[in-house]
């Protein structure tokens, strides 16, 4: 891992942005209506924008001759920071919905805090991602009060997926070593002081779907330190498939 | 003013006009002036610089439009001009001219109702159909055929339209 807190954080906010965006983009002609095949491009489009100028800019932070493309596309699996959330695969609608709901929960206050960041380009760059998650947070949030308060087959593969993916909530708040410089300096808000944001968010839409919250218990962790579920490997091999046949493939 | 100073500023003036008559691909209606998108345009050195923003952070039609501003400046007889992309501060439709609003609305697409507050984010307010300016709509969906618009229809004369979300 670099000890630069700057790169590190850009990346791990792009790889974030990345893998949920990829994910996402699988759904593209497979949605189960229209509209929401348009509406999960539109997320995944936004999230890979987002990943697009946090590569770029860690990068040029890194200052190793490293762009966009060479951070999205050539990095070994391990050397992804991402949290396990949003490599978990797409699953049925509900899934993908409450998977995009519980990160735009917690990422959206994130990206409100970083545009006051020390660093004036972390701030410009979630100027744009904050605007763009509050449609997501609603978005999802709607699906989520649909899905849950809707038939007897959606409550019960939301619950399902709530259940699941709860045990990855935990590390969407977790603070290591690294992650505490960049806060004592400044870069990034301390995830740990936007809990009761998240919570609020959950617990108001959790109670209009008529779900129960789950417990919290053990939780998943180690994607920060690029130990991965066993879904990454698959989904890079997709995603990194072009470069790694034809090395510097250009559009 | 001198005479050289005066040169400079007709240069700037029609540096500016070229990239200000390029359109958005994806609304071809509107220009990059009239939806903000074109924040300066500077002569340094000799050389012209426009500088854009993006609408959305995925928005495909930045690199297309940069292109287009290039050219747009090489046809008016800037050599090797640049364009410049900035982040900050961070697009909004509040910047979108009156003019590029009516020219929306006669273009079938509603103008975003502005200006931008936490209230228009969240709270949705009544949407007027552009065809028949009735404001019985309803949301269809929260995302449209591009990243900056919704999906609404009108229950008055039934059509359905696009609205540009505010942001």
């Amino acid at each position: 891992m670099s000890t630069n807190p700057l790169f590190e954080m850009s990346l791990r906010l792009a790889d974030d942005a990345l893998v949920l965006g990829h994910r996402l983009s699988e759904w593209c002609g497979h949605a189960p209506v229209l509209e929401e095949d348009l509406a999960l491009a539109n997320l995944a489009l936004d999230l890979i924008g987002q990943a697009r100028s946090l590569y770029s800019y860690a990068g040029k932070v890194e200052g190793a001759g490293r762009d966009e493309d060479a951070l999205a596309y050539c990095r070994r699996e391990a050397e992804y920071h991402n949290c396990l959330l949003v490599e978990q695969p797409n699953g049925d609608f509900a899934l993908t919905i409450v998977r995009q709901f519980l990160f735009a929960a917690a990422m959206h206050p994130f990206h409100q805090e970083m545009t006051r960041s020390s660093d004036p380009t972390l701030a410009a760059i979630a100027a744009k991602a904050e605007k763009e998650l509050a449609y997501h947070l609603r978005h999802a949030a709607e699906w989520v009060i649909r899905l849950g308060d809707g038939t007897d087959e959606s409550r019960r593969r939301t619950e399902a997926a709530l259940d699941h993916l709860w045990t990855f909530s935990g590390e969407l708040f977790e603070v290591d070593a690294i992650l505490r410089t960049a806060i004592d300096q400044g870069l990034v808000p301390n995830p740990t002081d936007l809990r009761a944001v998240f919570d609020a968010t959950v617990d108001d839409v959790l109670a209009q779907a008529d779900l129960a919250r789950p417990k919290d218990g053990w939780m998943q962790t180690g994607g920060r330190m690029g130990r991965h579920s066993e879904h990454m490997g698959f989904l890079l091999t997709e995603l990194q498939y072009l470069q790694r046949l034809h090395p510097n493939a250009r559009w | 003013m001198s005479s050289a100073q005066a040169l400079s500023d007709d240069a700037t003036r029609l540096a500016w006009a070229a990239c200000a008559a390029v359109t958005d691909p994806e609304v071809p209606v509107l220009t990059i002036e009239d939806l903000g998108v074109l924040r300066d345009v500077r002569l340094v050195d000799g050389r012209a610089e426009a500088v854009i923003t993006p609408t959305y952070s995925g928005c495909p039609a930045m690199d297309m439009i940069a292109l287009q501003v290039e050219l747009a400046l090489e046809h008016a007889g800037f050599h090797a001009p640049r364009v410049i992309t900035v982040l900050s501060p961070a697009w909004t439709t509040d910047w979108m001219s009156e003019a590029g609003k009516d020219k929306l609305r006669a273009y079938g697409i509603a103008p975003p109702i502005g200006p931008v507050g936490r209230r228009a984010l969240f709270g949705q307010d009544e949407i007027a159909c552009p065809r028949c300016s009735s404001s019985n709509t309803v949301k269809v969906s929260e995302f449209g055929s591009t990243a900056c618009k919704s999906h609404w229809r009108c229950k008055a004369c039934a059509e359905p339209f696009d609205y540009f979300k505010c942001i």
